[in-house]
């Protein structure tokens, strides 16, 4: 289909520009491991249990790297006119709106699958299961899909790199929350039918936010 | 003057006078609460002050995502102006609302501020239409500044109803008016001042929402005075 063909077109340029310059990816993976380190300091005096934390350090970290990789992704387009070149291309917008989001979400779910494994190293816990992936994919899939269209708008506005996390977390927080709360009860050894209420809230999130995104993605980069 | 500034000049007068009403209605008409301390029976009657001013909020914000997605069908500046009057009408509100429920909260759960779900998500809803002015002022062109807060207060106030679904599976300390088991919380001479609040404010948001948007419609209009002279 012409449509995904451009999409994956899409998201191949990304990742080759990436793979030669490894810009987003190294600042995303440093930051992340940082939040972490911080974490550990201003947490470790005061709580009993590192378990107690580890959900919330292990979605902050994502969120703010993720935060950081977003704001690269349309700067690079910006400041060397590619994004222009895209839009002059002959393809739908909404094929644009999917090819930098799975980009962006290609990128975020690269960072976590290095952190997790320190994550887990670092505070003694176990986050290998099919669970706690699915649970973080629809996190982080959350994430892009919203957070694509507002570093597009926040590109283009004078406060940039500033504009995106107070435009995003806001929106982001139901997302965050029921992440923080599904790795938390799986951490506890409860089933994931236990917090099924949020997965299905993450679930309509995601949906409805895609097709809001598809939806109005055009408006965002019409010029 | 012109008749439609007279007629809103009218419709002024009426929401003075109505909210004038509720407020004697709250503070004399509506009979105390039973079963309450001295203090709280006192501090309940925020209710008609309170309800209606979060109401209004909702409403508010409501009404600026469908003028969005008018402004996103049609193109039309005026959508665009209605939008943003409304946003500031709703933050007001949100602002009203919170002050008078924070006010409540100190006899009633001896704190002003607490991390209630409730409570939470109406910060970021408030937060939320903070951001959307702050993306308004962080651009010039009119016309791209329209299309991008539009989009970004349909993303804004989809968010809160998800947000606002999570409050029943925390733990919420929160009264609920309306009980899908119990029915209405109030009495029936609560009930009366309570409607009357309600229907009053109602009509101030109106109006001042009139109001604000010719202003903003001046403010248009002088801006594309300026252009034309050149200045």
């Amino acid at each position: 289909m012409r449509f995904w063909k451009a999409v994956t077109a899409i998201i191949w340029k990304d990742i080759r520009a990436e793979l030669r310059t490894k810009d987003i990816f190294s600042s995303m993976f440093v930051f992340a491991l940082l939040s972490v380190i911080v974490f550990n300091f201003a947490f470790e005096l005061r709580v009993p249990d590192m378990k107690m934390v580890a959900p919330g350090i292990v979605w902050v970290a994502i969120t703010f790297a993720g935060t950081l990789g977003l704001n690269r992704a349309f700067v690079i387009e910006q400041d060397k006119g590619s994004l222009a070149g895209l839009l002059l291309a002959p393809v739908d917008r909404a094929a644009i709106y999917f090819g930098k989001m799975l980009g962006n979400l290609l990128f975020i779910v690269v960072v976590t699958v290095i952190l997790l494994p320190l994550v887990m190293i670092f505070f003694n816990l176990s986050l290998l299961s099919w669970q706690h992936i699915l649970v973080l994919l629809l996190g982080i899939y959350g994430f892009a899909a919203v957070g694509t269209v507002f570093s597009a708008m926040a590109v283009n506005t004078r406060a940039r790199e500033v504009m995106l996390p107070i435009l995003l977390f806001p929106v982001l927080l139901p997302v965050l929350v029921a992440g923080v709360k599904m790795t938390g009860s799986l951490l506890d050894g409860e089933p994931l039918s236990d917090v099924a209420n949020w997965l299905q809230l993450v679930a309509i999130y995601d949906v409805g936010f895609t097709v809001v995104a598809y939806l109005t993605f055009g408006f965002v980069v019409e010029e | 003057m012109e008749r439609s500034s007279r007629t809103l000049m009218i419709f002024t007068a009426l929401a003075a006078a109505l909210v004038l009403f509720a407020a004697y209605m709250a503070l004399r008409g509506a009979p105390d609460a039973v079963g309450l301390t001295e203090d709280n029976t006192f501090a309940q009657r925020i209710i008609y002050f309170h309800v209606p001013s979060a109401w209004l909020s909702m409403l508010a914000f409501g009404v600026t995502m469908v003028a969005s997605i008018g402004y996103l069908v049609t193109s039309k500046r005026a959508w665009d102006s209605l939008a943003v009057s409304s946003a500031e009408l709703g933050l007001v509100f949100t602002l009203a609302a919170t002050a008078s429920g924070a006010i409540w909260a100190k006899p009633a759960w001896n704190v002003w501020w607490t991390w209630d779900p409730r409570l939470t998500t109406y910060t970021i809803m408030f937060l939320l239409f903070v951001a959307y002015f702050m993306l308004r002022s962080a651009m010039e062109d009119p016309a791209r500044r329209a299309r991008f807060s539009s989009v970004y207060a349909i993303f804004a106030f989809l968010s809160v109803p998800i947000t606002f679904m999570s409050i029943r599976w925390w733990r919420t300390i929160h009264p609920v008016l309306i009980d899908p088991n119990e029915g209405f919380g109030l009495g029936p001479g609560m009930m009366n001042a309570f409607f009357i609040s309600l229907f009053s404010f109602t009509v101030l948001y109106a109006v001042l929402l009139a109001h604000r948007y010719r202003l903003e419609r001046t403010k248009e209009q002088v801006e594309e005075l300026k252009e034309q002279l050149g200045y």
